[in-house]
């Protein structure tokens, strides 16, 4: 009766792994419409917010949206269990001499990059989502009353050069946050391979820093701007 | 070569330990680090001091009794080496080292820089048996092996259990120990067996242990005496999805 009812650690690690790989997906999405802010072509604004309005209105993509909600609250919560046991692992005396080990840096500070990352998600999701449903005020609405984000957005970037150097600075954390997630994602998952592994990591480095630089590039556009 | 040593004292599992410090002079820069530590344990029973504790067994880097955690790294500042192994020739003359015990909440202190490393066979024992034919002497090739997966298994089974992997973990996760004892069985024929059981097993077991989780630094595999690759636990990580996935069998 006495049965351990709680989750082995390969199997928290495995989550965490599941819901990571399903955001880095979905950065790439993200990524792929917030590029349309900026002039990349005649009709970029139409094409942004054609694709805004898409990711709100369509119902294949509304119930992803639950699945994306599950990911980050499932990520950030195991992330957390993770670190508080290892914390408690490592035991109360700490190393007088430290660690000379010579480990990467993205992968000795994750739970840093992570806190850091979340705290602008909550403000972006103030700034953003919190509009969508209402709760947060904007002096750019349609006819309907909808919130025109590319309207918010650029305002935000072009007026406000606070609000622009902290979203580059949370995305160079998130770069290194995913310098190590990319690959480590795949080792928890049990992917180790010879020839693989290596791309995998390549594949990882460069992923995670053209994804956080081609968000950075957005507020870095419209701060020259302006 | 003349030496100070900081050097973590602790008179038993409860007591409060703390550093001291230590002079030593004349060391060969040919010893190793524990017959430097003899030297320093002679000088300490001549002044009828207590010596240090260490543990220690057969000096030639096989049984995985010595640890010490010298200078911020476990086995000290040469690479793929044990304590033991370890020459003075690696230090300066009127360097300053820190020896400290591994740290971890389930290697406590026994005392000085002595951890108690049951923990480790506990996980051994978790893992249980592997089932043999009874009867008359096989012929030495009757299992068909692979050379490719008996030196995969050679490799694992190279694992000497002396807990440096543990030590140098910011997680204090046994994932790299804990894998390579896995791995030894799970890619021979003999040990496959019971392979589905024994991955679950020696996890429940690890994490109920208080081992950390693995977060794929790698000091483990950076810091292994007997260079120990982490490949194992990604190969721990498949034997364990499969097995709790596919395998019915209650454990």
């Amino acid at each position: 009766m006495s049965k351990q009812r709680t989750l082995s650690s390969i199997t928290k690690k495995v989550i965490m792994s599941l819901a990571g790989l399903f955001l880095i997906i979905f950065l790439l999405v993200h990524l792929g419409i917030n590029l349309f802010l900026m002039p990349l072509t005649e009709n970029h604004q139409e094409i942004f917010e054609l694709l805004a309005g898409f990711m709100a209105t369509n119902p294949v993509i509304k119930v992803m949206e639950v699945f994306l909600f599950g990911g980050f609250i499932i990520h950030i919560i195991y992330g957390l269990i993770v670190q508080f046991q290892n914390w408690s692992s490592r035991g109360s005396i700490a190393y007088k001499s430290g660690s000379k080990t010579k480990t990467t840096i993205s992968s000795q500070y994750m739970i840093h990059t992570g806190v850091l990352v979340f705290l602008f998600l909550a403000m972006h999701m103030y700034q953003f989502y919190f509009m969508k449903l209402g709760l947060n005020t904007t002096p750019f609405v349609d006819a309907h009353g909808h919130p025109e984000f590319y309207n918010v957005a650029v305002d935000l970037f072009s007026t406000q050069p606070v609000y622009s150097v902290i979203y580059i600075i949370a995305f160079i954390f998130l770069g290194f946050h995913l310098n190590h997630a990319f690959q480590s994602a795949f080792q928890t998952l049990g992917w180790e391979h010879p020839k693989y592994t290596p791309c995998i990591k390549t594949v990882g480095l460069i992923y995670a820093i053209v994804v956080p630089l081609g968000f950075i590039i957005i507020p870095l556009y419209f701060m020259i701007m302006h | 070569m003349d030496l100070t040593l900081k050097i973590w004292r602790q008179e038993n599992a409860q007591a409060k330990g703390g550093f001291k410090n230590y002079e030593v002079k004349g060391v060969s820069k040919d010893s190793s680090f524990l017959e430097m530590l003899d030297v320093l344990n002679e000088s300490l029973v001549d002044k009828i001091e207590s010596p240090v504790c260490f543990d220690h067994d057969c000096r030639e880097g096989i049984c995985g009794m010595c640890s010490l955690y010298i200078n911020g790294r476990p086995h000290g500042p040469d690479d793929a080496v044990t304590t033991c192994q370890l020459h003075m020739r690696k230090f300066s003359d009127g360097d300053t080292i820190t020896i400290e015990p591994w740290r971890a909440k389930p290697f406590p202190v026994i005392k000085d820089l002595v951890v108690d490393r049951s923990a480790f066979d506990e996980i051994i024992q978790a893992g249980g048996y592997t089932s043999a034919s009874t009867g008359g002497v096989p012929d030495a090739n009757a299992t068909l092996i692979s050379k490719y997966a008996s030196d995969l298994a050679m490799d694992a089974a190279s694992c000497i259990g002396c807990g440096a992997c543990v030590a140098a973990c910011k997680n204090a996760s046994a994932m790299l120990f804990v894998s390579a004892k896995v791995s030894q069985f799970a890619l021979l024929p003999q040990g496959k067996v019971e392979k589905e059981r024994r991955v679950q097993k020696m996890v429940a077991k690890m994490d109920e242990l208080g081992f950390g989780n693995c977060t794929n630094t790698y000091a483990c595999e950076m810091e292994c005496p007997k260079e120990i690759s982490v490949s194992n636990i990604a190969r721990m990580n498949r034997e364990f999805l499969g097995a709790k996935i596919l395998s019915g069998e209650k454990v």
